[in-house]
């Protein structure tokens, strides 16, 4: 397992290496200097040298490199052009919304995802079989932000259930929390729900079709026994660790539904901070997710190990 | 087959049905599957229209008319009309243009970097695979449509350059794929009697191999179309992509966000025009998944 986990993390370091130089080279495809962009619109020959100077941006794109990439790994994302705030300092602050969403939205993907898929695989070629896959495509092809809107149109603004924007965070008032997040949750959720029910459905007829479930027939079990103790157990392996991928969807996904919904988390940081030319921000969010991303692959790996004990001689 | 008498009146042997090709068998296993028809049938609609925008559209999708603000859909109206009382339907089907054009050149730009790059790192091995794995693994490592919302930002707001920022993503998951089919064509024997025939790498590469991962490409590009199509309009819905007059379904939905409560209308057919597409690009390539790899059903 050690070995395991050490060989993983060696792979895991050059990724993150070349995720970083990717983000840096972002910045080079910007139109224009961004000195003059920052230097307002006299652009002072001072004032733009003086920039230039203190962003170094005078220096050989190689050292540029090395001096953002040593402040990176200290911790230092830079300088917000716009709220004048460190990007770690705005990371940390909305970070924490997303994650609050996002986790929601993985528990509501699980409980839709994966009941479905065994009912799928359970009844094939029924037409309990057919609705379900029919539910999973028609997930996979409806835009987020578009379910977002026809939810807001449908349970807010018709019904009045549901408030349709805004967030209150969780340790203020957890009523109010789960009201203003439970919908974008549910649309965030949505795709992924989609996605675990493809991975169930086939992982159930895999494991439906195995000797032990065969065995465990034979022995006179209830069909709901061999169903949920023997073949969804073993089904699950796989299901959970291809669940965990899906994390980095939620990650993107955020993006517009926080944008829908207004929700002040990470995915709104990077869209205002497109919008006001604010590429310090947009060059920390994207690092940032990229390295949670790969944290949360590699988490997935590792809990694919831990749960499937014929992985762990390998 | 039941045997035949010859003219001779010999009994003849059971007549060996003739051998079909591989591309035969694909159409016959592909329209056995009703929902890729109806897809394909959707997809071919909606081409059509794209093509034809000028001449479908009843009215001019960007002249506003102040007595025409947010009419409900009606007889002269279909779709009804918009904040500036531009026609819905006529907006939806120039917006069907911009949706096809994203998809396809994307699509387009994605292919074109990826196959070749895993066409190259599939065959050669060794470093240049290495070498071009980790990259793909770092762009991989960042969720495609932050990666695109990046460089749409840095490139600057437009159709165009969403259509570069959605290709340039798309183009790891092609490399993957073109890597992954290269590894097991090169396999096979006739690579082999192609290589000891004297044949030179490249020559082996191009007209042996790349012929032969063509059928996994074509369903990537499909389902990646399907991808770019809601990529666009997500990307065209935060004001990255296709600028205002311009129709597009993705900015018609963010206009109409502001008058949800009065003309729900404006957020019904732009999105259901993209689930509809993007649903009938996915069993279209869910088709062809299965027409092409029977084993992988």
């Amino acid at each position: 397992m050690r070995g395991f986990l050490g060989k993983r993390l060696l792979q895991v370091l050059p990724t993150l290496l070349l995720v970083s130089v990717l983000v840096f080279c972002l910045q080079q495809l910007m139109p224009g200097d961004p000195a003059l962009v920052l230097a307002g619109e006299d652009h002072d020959p001072k004032v733009v040298a003086q920039i230039r100077n203190e962003l170094w941006l005078d220096r050989p794109l190689a050292v540029q490199y090395a001096h953002w990439i040593g402040n990176v790994v200290q911790g230092d994302l830079g300088f917000s052009w716009r709220i004048r705030q460190p990007v770690l300092d705005l990371v940390e602050t909305k970070l924490p919304v997303t994650l609050q969403l996002g986790g929601m939205a993985f528990v509501i993907a699980l409980c839709i995802g994966i009941p479905m898929g065994v009912l799928s695989a359970v009844q094939r070629n029924t037409k309990w079989d057919y609705i379900a896959n029919a539910i999973g495509l028609a997930g996979l092809s409806t835009p987020n932000f578009w379910l977002g809107i026809m939810l807001i149109l449908l349970v807010s603004v018709d019904l009045g259930w549901l408030p349709p924007s805004g967030y209150v965070p969780l340790t203020e008032n957890w009523q109010q929390s789960l009201a203003t997040t439970i919908m974008p949750a549910f649309v965030l959720g949505n795709a992924i729900a989609a996605v675990l029910m493809r991975h169930t459905r086939s992982a159930m007829l895999t494991a439906l079709d195995q000797d032990y479930v065969r065995t465990a027939r034979a022995k006179g079990l209830s069909e709901t026994r061999v169903v949920l103790r023997h073949a969804l157990r073993n089904a699950l392996v796989p299901v959970v660790t291809l669940g965990a991928l899906e994390l980095g969807t939620l990650l993107a996904g955020a993006v517009l539904t926080e944008q829908v919904f207004s929700i002040p988390g990470f995915g709104k940081l990077i869209v205002d901070a497109v919008f006001n030319r604010d590429y310090p921000v947009v060059q920390g969010v994207v690092l940032v997710t990229a390295t949670l991303y790969v944290l949360l692959n590699l988490l997935a790996d590792v809990l694919y190990v831990v749960i499937n004990p014929r992985m762990r001689g390998a | 087959m039941s045997a035949t008498l010859t003219q001779t009146g010999h009994t003849a042997t059971p007549a060996i049905p003739a051998p079909q090709s591989p591309g035969r068998l694909a159409v016959r296993r592909f329209v056995r599957r009703p929902a890729a028809v109806i897809g394909l049938v959707v997809v071919v609609v909606f081409i059509t229209v794209a093509a034809a925008a000028p001449l479908v559209a009843p009215f001019d999708p960007i002249k506003t008319s102040w007595t025409l603000i947010r009419k409900a859909p009606s007889w002269a109206n279909w779709m009804g009309t918009d904040e500036s009382g531009r026609d819905v339907l006529s907006r939806v089907i120039w917006g069907a243009r911009a949706s096809m054009m994203a998809g396809v050149v994307s699509v387009a730009i994605a292919a074109g970097i990826g196959v070749p790059a895993g066409l190259a790192a599939g065959f050669l091995g060794g470093r240049t695979d290495m070498l071009l794995s980790r990259v793909v693994d770092a762009m991989l490592a960042i969720p495609n449509l932050i990666l695109a919302i990046a460089l749409a930002a840095f490139l600057g707001p437009s159709l165009e350059n969403a259509m570069i920022a959605i290709g340039v993503t798309a183009a790891p998951v092609f490399m993957r794929v073109a890597r992954g089919a290269t590894m097991d064509v090169i396999t096979n024997d006739y690579v082999e009697a192609a290589r000891a025939l004297g044949n030179p790498p490249w020559r082996v590469m191009l007209k042996h191999v790349a012929p032969n991962i063509l059928p996994p490409v074509l369903v990537q590009s499909t389902l990646a179309i399907a991808g770019a199509i809601i990529a666009e309009a997500a990307l065209s819905f935060l004001g990255l992509g296709q600028q205002p007059p311009a129709p597009s379904w993705g900015s018609m939905l963010n206009s109409a966000q502001r008058f949800l409560s009065q003309a729900p209308w404006l957020a019904i057919f732009p999105g259901a025009a993209i689930f509809l597409c993007v649903m009938s690009f996915n069993l279209v390539g869910d088709g062809l998944r299965d027409a092409l790899d029977p084993r992988g059903k």
